[in-house]
C-alpha cells in the first residue's frame, strides 16, 4: 500500500515537472539565450554575460516605432471594444428575452470568424467607404491606425462582452431602479451604481483587450498601413534572421507579465485582509480608523513582488557598470586559438597521411597533396559549399 | 404635516401581453395614513405599487398623488420613495452613503450627508455603523438602512414592499411596531405591501385584500376581520371556518342557510352583501373558531352544530378542538385557556353552538387555499 501511494506521489510530481517544462522551459531556454554574446540566440554553449542586447533592442528603430504603435492601437482597441462589449452587454440584459438567444449567437460571431478574414474585410469595407465618400488614399478612413483599431475591435469587442455578460449576470437590476426612485436620472444610476459595479470586469475586459490586440498578427497585417505593429515588425525581422534583441525583448514582456501578476495577487491578498480586518472589528474600530494592515505582513505576493523589484533594479544597475568586452575579446582570443590548434592538426594529420600514403606507392609525386578540395570532407558531397552554390546558379 | 399626501387609483388596470395583473382598482388613501395592501403570493401587489412608484405604466386608469395624475412622471419625479422586497442597499457603498444616496444625487455637500446620515443612523439605533459596508450587517439592520434610505429622501409616501418578509419571527414583530413609530413620528402617508395577515392587521389604518389582482375589499382591520365582504377575504383574514349551502330564508340582515351536512345555520349578512343575496342563491357561512363554543346541558342558544372530535391541542393562550363535522370537513374551534380545566374529548361526539351576530354570511365564492 505505502509502495502504490509512493508511486502516485511520484508520478504526480513528474507529471507536474514535465508540464511546466513544458510549459515554461521554452521561456527560460529563450530568456538565457538574451544574456548570451553570441549573434544568434542560444543558450549553449554558454560564452559571455551580456547586457547589449538590450541596448541593441533599444537602438532598433524598428522595434520601438512597432512597440509605440502597438501601445496606440491596444489602447484604442480598448476604449473601441470594452465601450462597445458593454453596450452589447446591456443590450443583452434589456433585449426581448425571445430575441436573446438570436442576438447572443450574432454578437459571438466575430470570435468565430478567421482574423485573416476579418482583416481583408475590414481593408475592403473602409476602403469601399472611402472612396464612395470621395476621399483620398490619405485620409482617416484608411489611416493604418484607425483600420487597426477598428478590425481587431470587431472581434475583441465579442471578448470583452462576454467578459461582461458574466459579472451583468450578477447584478441586481432593482439597484438601478432604487437610484432611480431616489431621484437619479438614468445617467446617473449608471455612473453611480452600475458602472463602479462593472468596474473589476471592465478593467479585467481592458486587460484582455489589451493583450488581445498587442499580439494580434492575422487581422493586423492586412490592415496596419503606414503603422507596422510590433508583431509585424517582428514577423518581418525574423525573415532577415533574428539577433538575440528579440529574446531581449521577449525576456522584457515576461518579465511584466510576471511583476502584473503579482502586483494583482498582492492588491487582492490585501483586499481580502483588510476585509478580514474590518468584519472582526469592533464598531468602535470601525468608527475611529481602521487600520490598514501592511502591505508585507502576511502577504507573500507582495513580498515577491519586492523581491522581484529589487533584483530588477540591481540587474539593470550593475548592466550600466558590467562590460563583457574583456570576455567577449577572451572568446574571441580562445575561438582564434582553438581555431588555430585545429588547422594546425588537420595540416599534420595530412601531412602525415601524405607521408603514409608517399610511403606506400613509393615514388608517387608529391604535388598531388598540395591542393586538397575545400568541401570534399563534407558528409553531403559539398551541396553547402558557396563554390557549388555558385556553380549551379551560373 | 397635518394632512399629508394622498395616493388614488382610479380605474386602474395593468396588463403583461394576455395576462392581467391588476384588475380595476379604485382605491382612495387619504394622506398620513398607513393603508396596507394584502393578498397571497402572486395576486399583484408589487404591481400596484411599482405603478404607483412610477416603474410602471398602467394600461389603463390613473394613479394619483396628492391630487395630482401621476401619468408620464418618471419614478425620479415623483414624491415617493419604495423599499424594494430585496432592499436593493448599494453593496459598493458604505451605510452612511447609502442612506444619504438621494442627498448626493441632490448635490449635497460630504459634511452635510454625513450629519443627517448620523442623524437617521440615530433614529434607526445604529449609530456609529455608518461606515460599514451593507453586507456587515444583519438582516434587521439592513432593514433598518433601507427605511432610513428612503426616508432621507423625504418623500410624501413611502411604499414597502414586504419589507419584513426576510426577517424571523421575533424581529418581524419588533419591526412592526417600529415601523409603525416611524410612520407617526414622521407622519408621511405608508403603503405597505404584505402577504401576513397579522402585520396587516396590527399596523394598519385601513387594509385592502386583493385576490388574483382584483380588490376584494377596502376597510379598517375590524371591519376586514369581523365583516368580510367576500368569500376569499373571509377566509384569507384570520382563520375560519366554512359552512356550503343555499339561503333557505332571509328576515331583515339575517340569513338562514341550509347546509347538506351540518342542518339550518342562521347568520348575518356581511355589510357589503345586505340586498345582494336572495333565497335559493349559494352561500358560504363563516364562524371564527374562537366563536363557537361546546353547547352544555343548560345551553340556551339555538344555534348548534355536531361534530365528533378528531384530535385536540393545546397552544398555550387557547386550547383547540379538530371536529370532523357532518359532511366530513374539519371545524376549529378555540377556548381560551382561562386556567380551567379541560376534558380530552378525542373520539367523542361534541356539540358546538354559536350566536348569529358572531358568524357571516357571503355569496359562495372562490376561498384562499391554505
Ligand atoms: N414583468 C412582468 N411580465 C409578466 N408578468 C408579470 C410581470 N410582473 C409581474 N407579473 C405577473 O403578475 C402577477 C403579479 O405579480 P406581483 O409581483 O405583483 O405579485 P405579488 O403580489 O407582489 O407577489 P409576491 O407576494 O410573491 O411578491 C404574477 O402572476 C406575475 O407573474
Ligand atoms: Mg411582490
Amino acid at each position: 500500500m505505502m509502495t502504490s501511494d509512493k508511486i502516485i506521489r511520484v508520478s504526480i510530481w513528474v507529471y507536474l515537472a514535465i508540464f511546466f517544462a513544458y510549459l515554461l522551459g521554452p521561456l527560460l531556454i529563450m530568456s538565457l539565450t538574451a544574456f548570451n554574446s553570441p549573434g544568434f540566440p542560444r543558450a549553449t554553449p554558454w560564452e559571455c554575460l551580456t547586457f547589449d542586447w538590450f541596448s541593441a533592442l533599444f537602438q532598433d528603430e524598428r522595434i520601438l516605432n512597432g512597440i509605440k504603435n502597438s501601445v496606440l492601437v491596444g489602447i484604442g482597441t480598448i476604449i473601441l471594444s470594452v465601450s462597445m462589449g458593454l453596450a452589447g452587454a446591456l443590450m443583452l440584459t434589456q433585449i426581448w428575452p425571445k430575441l436573446r438567444a438570436t442576438y447572443y449567437t450574432i454578437i459571438i460571431a466575430p470570435i468565430l470568424i478567421p482574423g485573416v478574414v476579418i482583416g481583408i474585410s475590414t481593408l475592403v469595407f473602409w476602403d469601399r467607404v472611402n472612396r464612395m465618400l470621395g476621399l483620398g488614399a490619405d485620409s482617416f478612413l484608411s489611416n493604418g491606425l484607425f483600420l487597426t483599431i477598428i478590425g481587431q475591435s470587431t472581434f475583441i469587442a465579442s471578448y470583452c462582452m462576454l467578459v461582461l455578460v458574466a459579472r451583468l449576470q450578477r447584478y441586481d437590476m432593482t439597484l438601478t431602479e432604487a437610484a432611480l426612485d431616489l431621484g437619479a436620472t438614468h445617467a446617473q444610476a449608471f455612473r453611480k451604481v452600475l458602472f463602479p459595479f462593472m468596474m473589476p470586469a471592465i478593467a479585467s475586459a481592458s486587460v484582455l483587450a489589451f493583450l488581445a490586440s498587442f499580439e494580434n498578427y492575422n487581422t493586423t497585417t492586412f490592415t496596419f498601413g503606414e503603422y507596422p505593429t510590433l508583431t509585424i515588425e517582428l514577423a518581418q525581422k525574423v525573415r532577415y534572421g533574428i539577433t538575440p534583441a528579440i529574446s531581449a525583448l521577449a525576456f522584457m514582456i515576461v518579465i511584466l507579465t510576471v511583476f502584473a501578476a503579482l502586483f494583482n495577487e498582492a492588491n487582492i491578498k490585501r483586499k481580502e485582509m483588510v476585509a478580514e480586518a474590518r468584519k472582526d472589528a469592533t464598531v468602535g474600530e470601525l468608527a475611529g480608523k481602521i487600520e490598514v494592515p501592511g502591505i508585507l505582513s502576511r502577504n507573500t505576493p507582495a513580498m515577491l513582488l519586492i523581491l522581484l523589484l529589487v533584483v530588477t533594479v540591481s540587474v539593470i544597475g550593475s548592466s550600466f557598470v558590467y562590460s563583457p568586452n574583456q570576455c567577449i575579446a577572451d572568446v574571441h582570443e580562445q575561438k582564434r586559438i582553438e581555431t588555430e590548434l585545429r588547422i594546425q592538426q588537420l595540416r599534420d594529420q595530412r601531412a602525415k597521411d601524405a607521408a603514409e600514403k608517399a610511403a606506400k606507392e613509393g615514388a608517387a609525386p608529391v604535388q598531388k597533396q598540395t591542393a586538397p578540395k575545400a568541401g570534399n570532407n563534407s558528409g553531403f558531397g559539398g551541396v553547402f559549399a558557396p563554390s557549388t552554390l555558385d556553380n549551379s546558379d551560373n | 404635516m397635518s394632512a399629508g399626501v394622498g395616493v388614488d387609483l382610479e380605474n386602474l388596470w395593468i396588463r403583461f401581453g394576455d395576462f392581467v395583473a391588476v384588475r380595476d382598482a379604485n382605491v382612495n388613501i387619504k394622506g398620513g395614513d398607513f393603508f396596507s395592501f394584502l393578498g397571497p403570493s402572486g395576486c399583484g401587489k408589487t404591481t400596484i405599487l411599482r405603478a404607483v412608484s412610477g416603474f410602471l405604466e398602467p394600461s389603463e386608469g390613473n394613479v394619483l398623488i396628492g391630487g395630482n395624475n401621476m401619468k408620464g412622471i418618471g419614478p425620479n419625479k415623483r414624491p415617493t420613495a419604495l423599499i424594494f422586497q430585496n432592499l436593493a442597499l448599494f453593496p459598493l457603498m458604505k451605510v452612511w452613503e447609502n442612506i444619504t444616496f438621494s442627498m448626493e444625487i441632490a448635490g449635497a455637500s460630504a459634511r452635510d450627508r454625513r450629519k443627517r446620515a448620523d442623524e437617521l443612523l440615530d433614529m434607526i439605533a445604529l449609530s456609529g455603523q455608518g461606515d460599514k459596508l451593507p453586507s456587515e450587517l444583519s438582516g434587521g439592520q439592513r432593514q433598518r438602512v433601507a427605511i432610513a434610505r428612503a426616508l432621507c429622501a423625504e418623500p410624501d409616501v413611502l411604499l414597502l414592499d414586504e419589507p419584513l418578509s426576510a426577517l424571523d419571527l421575533k424581529l418581524r414583530q419588533h419591526m412592526r411596531t417600529e415601523l409603525r413609530e416611524i410612520q407617526k413620528r414622521v407622519g408621511i402617508t405608508f403603503i405597505y405591501i404584505t402577504h401576513d395577515q397579522g402585520e396587516a392587521l396590527t399596523m394598519s389604518d385601513d387594509i385592502a385584500v386583493m385576490r388574483a389582482g382584483v380588490i376584494d375589499q377596502i376597510g379598517d382591520g375590524k371591519a376586514i376581520y369581523n365583516d368580510p365582504a367576500t368569500a376569499f377575504a373571509a377566509s384569507f383574514v384570520g382563520e375560519n371556518n366554512v359552512f356550503r349551502g343555499k339561503v333557505s330564508k332571509l328576515s331583515g340582515n339575517e340569513a338562514l342557510i341550509s347546509t347538506n351536512r351540518s342542518g339550518d345555520l342562521l347568520a348575518r349578512i356581511s355589510t357589503a352583501n345586505h340586498g345582494k343575496l336572495k333565497v335559493g342563491d349559494d352561500a358560504m357561512m363563516f364562524i371564527r373558531p374562537e366563536a363557537l363554543s361546546l353547547a352544555t346541558s343548560g345551553s340556551t342558544g339555538d344555534n348548534f352544530v355536531t361534530a365528533k372530535v378528531t384530535h385536540e391541542e393545546f397552544e398555550g393562550n387557547t386550547f383547540n378542538i379538530f371536529t370532523e363535522g357532518d359532511g366530513g370537513k374539519e371545524i376549529k374551534v378555540s377556548i381560551p385557556n382561562l386556567g380551567q380545566s379541560f376534558d380530552d374529548h378525542t373520539g367523542q361526539p361534541i356539540t358546538l353552538e354559536y350566536e348569529a351576530s358572531n358568524a357571516v354570511v357571503v355569496p359562495a365564492g372562490e376561498l384562499a387555499n391554505e
